[in-house]
């Protein structure tokens, strides 16, 4: 247990632990229908929100880019998911490889996708740079409202509805086709394919390439770039290099959290994909803290389940839910509070010497 | 003092001077500048500067404020592209190279108003300077492969034995930014030598540090240069400092260079007293 003895190494371990003994206790209650059903239907979601909530950390919080159009990377990998888990599953494969291959499709479409956004994007910086992925959210999210897909025998039809004339018939499927995503309706009639163990695996892959990459000379680099831009390049620091890396490696995993999200639901429009989700994403970012793996997952988990436990407060739900959400980020930023806090937690050998 | 061993096997002949005139450089130059200037809308603020640097010497830089110093040491680093002249590093001409290719090339710099890592930790700042020197890519970072653990070591073990030059160590796994600030200066020059240069640009290093302080940097420049074999140039308003370790001063005034020699030579040269306390009244 030599390992551990690294501070770093240790909180690592500390969350892979947490996400671990998490999914075994969530997995022996559903084992045992020990779970409510208004939550049942939410357990995927929860991973898919979390792994989003992970790989928009790393753009926010670790390379220190805000981008505000997140949902875009989740709606391209959730739609070549749905697409890929369905032709799949017409040809005869089994649910499990529909599975995964969808989710790494997702995960390569969201990354050109990345690449291609990040090329003008990541030329600016701050406050300009959230605007423009606020942007390219939305433009994402109109593309994939214009998509017609369908399959059949002669493999994929595809469809842009530019007109807003077009219909499944346009696809001239056979008649054993099968049409897939149906512009703006979206995709429906899809059977759902996603499981929770798929959605714990995914978290903790996603966790590993994080937290390994940011303990690496990258995650360095990207940190150093995030820290200070000049000195990152007077040092020999590319610095559009490393902010693309991170920013592709962020969008692959949010196309994989999308083909995992989109195979949890039979019906799934692009306006599940819109701004709200972009914040709501960026509000657990900011809410577990910038760079805080660990505080990611305890936020994307805890306020994805919150609106369904205060279903019984009926209309005020969501103002409830906003009443929380405030005093939490008060809570967390006072100084009286973390003071309090902090008598609990053992002193450090040189904190306590600074304080006689 | 600081456990750092001298190796005598480093050494290298030294100074080879080249500010100085009437000297043969034996070896190419560190740095050659030919007619650099740069304009900033018809305002020159550096004109026709004109600088040589042995391989092993310590140059200093100095002039009234606003002279157009750190200007000089951006266009170097080619934070500015020159609008004019020709910068040889080595013999091998910088002109079309950025920021990060120009320090791969070999010059490393400090900043005037410090430039650090500042949410990271003091080693993790040298281990980013040593990022062109362990190289080993993303994908087998992430998949913790043999490479990463063999270069992660030997960064580490860089790292601390570059800290141990300011006698840093104990504080290597403290926040940079909660350094204080000699302390952060220090950090500053162990970041860029972990860039492995052979031109090493010093902003001002002993600004804000007390007269004990300012004397042991002198020290440390002076062992920084006969260790690592390396050229140094410095900008300083401390005279005590370079009249007493720079082997050549160039003094720049209003973007133009006004007097180049040993300190000696500065120290009585009418110009520049001229441009520092301003012209005798005409009795």
């Amino acid at each position: 247990m030599n390992f551990l003895k690294n501070k770093q190494t240790r909180s690592d371990f500390i969350t892979y632990g947490l996400v671990i003994v998490a999914f075994l206790v969530v997995f022996f209650m559903q084992a045992n229908h020990m779970i409510p059903r208004m939550f049942a239907g939410q357990l995927v979601p929860i991973t898919a929100y979390i792994v989003m909530a992970i790989s928009l950390n790393l753009v926010v919080g670790v390379a220190g880019d805000l981008s505000l159009g997140h949902a875009g990377f989740m709606s391209i990998g959730a739609y070549t998911g749905i697409v890929t888990a369905v032709s799949m599953q017409a040809a005869g494969a089994p649910q499990t490889l529909a599975l995964v291959v969808s989710i790494v499709v997702g995960a390569v479409f969201a990354a050109i996708a990345g690449f291609i956004i990040g090329i003008p994007v990541l030329r600016l910086r701050g406050d300009y740079l959230a605007i423009v992925t606020l942007a390219f959210g939305e433009i994402i999210k109109e593309v994939v409202t214009c998509l017609i897909v369908g399959v059949d025998a002669h493999g994929l039809h595809v469809v842009f509805n530019l007109r807003g004339n077009a219909t499944v018939n346009d696809l001239h499927l056979m008649d054993n086709g099968i049409a897939i995503i149906k512009g703006a309706q979206g995709a429906s009639g899809v059977s759902t394919y996603s499981t929770f163990v798929a959605g714990f695996v995914l978290i903790m892959i996603a966790l590993v390439v994080v937290l390994n990459l940011v303990r690496s000379r990258t995650g360095r680099a990207i940190e150093a770039v995030r820290d200070n831009r000049i000195a990152a390049e007077s040092v020999g620091i590319s610095v559009t290099k490393y902010r693309m890396i991170a920013f592709v490696v962020s969008a692959a995993l949010a196309g994989a959290a999308g083909a995992l999200f989109g195979g949890n639901f039979s019906q799934l429009s692009a306006t599940k994909f819109d701004f709200n989700t972009s914040i709501l994403i960026l509000v657990f970012v900011v809410l577990g803290g910038l760079g805080n793996m660990r505080g990611s997952v305890i936020a994307a988990a805890v306020l994805t389940i919150l609106p369904e436990a205060l279903r019984e407060f009926s209309d005020y739900r969501m103002l409830v839910y906003a009443i929380v959400l405030i005093l939490v980020m008060i809570c967390t930023n006072s100084p009286q509070i973390q003071g309090f806090i902090a008598r609990f937690k053992p002193k450090k050998k040189g904190e306590a010497e600074a304080n006689v | 003092m600081s456990k750092f061993e001298f190796e005598k096997g480093k050494m290298v002949p030294y100074p080879s001077r080249a500010i100085v005139p009437d000297r043969d450089v034996n070896e190419t130059p560190a740095l050659e500048c030919i007619h650099l200037g740069i304009e900033f809308g018809g305002l020159k603020a550096v004109d026709d500067f004109n600088l040589t640097i042995g391989k092993t010497e310590i140059a200093g830089l100095i002039g009234p404020n606003g002279a157009g110093k750190t200007t000089v040491f951006n266009l170097l680093t080619k934070v500015y592209q020159p609008t004019n002249g020709t910068i040889l590093l080595n013999g091998q001409d910088t002109s079309g190279k950025t920021v990060s290719q120009v320090n791969r090339m070999g010059i490393a710099r400090t900043f005037q108003n410090i430039r650090l890592f500042s949410s990271m930790t003091v080693e993790d700042n040298v281990k980013v300077g040593l990022h062109n020197q362990e190289k080993y890519t993303g994908l087998e970072g992430v998949l913790r492969l043999p490479s990463y653990w063999k270069h992660e070591k030997q960064a580490h073990e860089r790292a601390m034995e570059l800290l141990s030059i300011f006698d840093m160590e104990k504080h290597a796994n403290d926040q940079a930014g909660s350094l204080p600030y000699g302390a952060q200066r220090r950090l500053e020059i162990v970041r860029a030598l972990a860039t492995n240069p052979s031109l090493l640009l010093l902003d001002e290093p002993a600004a804000g540090m007390n007269p004990s302080e300012t004397a042991e940097l002198m020290e440390n420049i002076v062992k920084i240069r006969d260790t690592f074999g390396i050229a140094i140039m410095l900008i300083e308003h401390d005279m005590s400092l370079v009249m007493n370790i720079c082997e050549g001063i160039c003094v720049l005034s209003f973007g133009k260079v006004i007097a180049k020699g040993t300190a000696e030579e500065i120290q009585n040269n009418e110009t520049v007293i001229e441009a520092y306390l301003g012209k005798k009244k005409e009795a």
